[in-house]
């Protein structure tokens, strides 16, 4: 799925990497806990959280994440939209809560490989 | 050995803001020597999740890597409080960290079994009031 249809479904605003909404993203992990991040996420994934700091953005550094949905209507500050956009990727804020946001994704076909941990 | 490259980083207590970047940059010297995604990852994310817990519960230390053709090692030496039960920070979920941690999205249990998860080797020597040395190795095949 292309982020720009990732921002259509969820009535998102895009605060960072505007540029790369052609970007095509295979799969979406929705969590607030960066460990489990580290832990289980795959390929050219999606990031949906309610966290919202700078870690968020080095966990997905580390993870190859090249785009995160902040949920539930939080906005990242300056300083992280800042580290974001020197990793080159695409941060949005969304209205909906975690679980409507990746239901929505989800029905619209963003169904990943792996549903479950090994 | 000519082709082993050693890299030496230090990390700060208490400063969160800065926690990744020493796994970040080691992360960007494996780009460039071509290193599989797959590998990398494997270090970056032993890397950081041990740099966090250096900056949760160490008051800092020094990481030294070591980067061959055949393998990947990390040495994560702290003078911290030390670990009291090894086989209870193995498990999932068992934590000490404090609400400041949590916060941050760390501090769930995860660590150490996040680093036997991404490395093939790990040895930690540890000795309450000294400090703690978790060595990680990454084999490429």
């Amino acid at each position: 799925m292309k982020l720009s249809e990732v921002k259509e479904i969820l009535n998102a605003e895009v605060v960072a990497g505007e540029e790369f909404l052609d970007r095509e993203v295979k799969s979406a992990f929705g969590s607030d806990l960066m460990s489990d991040v580290l832990a289980f996420v795959k390929d050219q994934a999606l990031l949906l959280t309610g966290l919202v700091n700078g870690q968020v953005i080095r966990t997905a550094e580390m993870m190859d994440i090249k785009a995160i949905v902040f949920v539930r209507g939080k906005k990242p500050t300056e300083d992280i939209a800042e580290l974001a956009k020197e990793y080159q990727m695409v941060v949005m804020t969304t209205d909906y809560t975690l679980y409507p946001s990746c239901g929505k994704l989800y029905c619209a076909g963003l169904v990943p490989n792996e549903e479950r941990v090994d | 050995m000519a082709d082993t490259m050693k890299l030496h980083y230090t990390v700060d207590a208490d400063d969160f803001t800065v926690a990744g970047e020493a796994s970040g940059a080691v992360k960007k010297v494996l780009k460039q020597l071509g290193f599989s995604s797959d590998i990398i990852r494997k270090v970056a994310v032993a890397m950081y999740e041990c740099e966090i817990n250096m900056v949760i519960h160490a008051d800092g230390g020094v990481i030294d890597v070591e980067i061959t053709p055949e393998k990947i090692r990390m040495i994560h030496s702290d003078k911290g409080p030390g670990i009291k039960d090894i086989e209870k920070a193995m498990q999932e979920g068992f934590s000490t960290a404090d609400e400041k941690v949590r916060e941050l999205g760390f501090g769930a249990g995860m660590g150490l079994p996040n680093m036997k998860r991404y490395t093939d080797e790990m040895n930690i020597t540890t000795k309450i009031g000294e400090g703690t040395v978790v060595d990680m190795t990454v084999y490429v095949k």
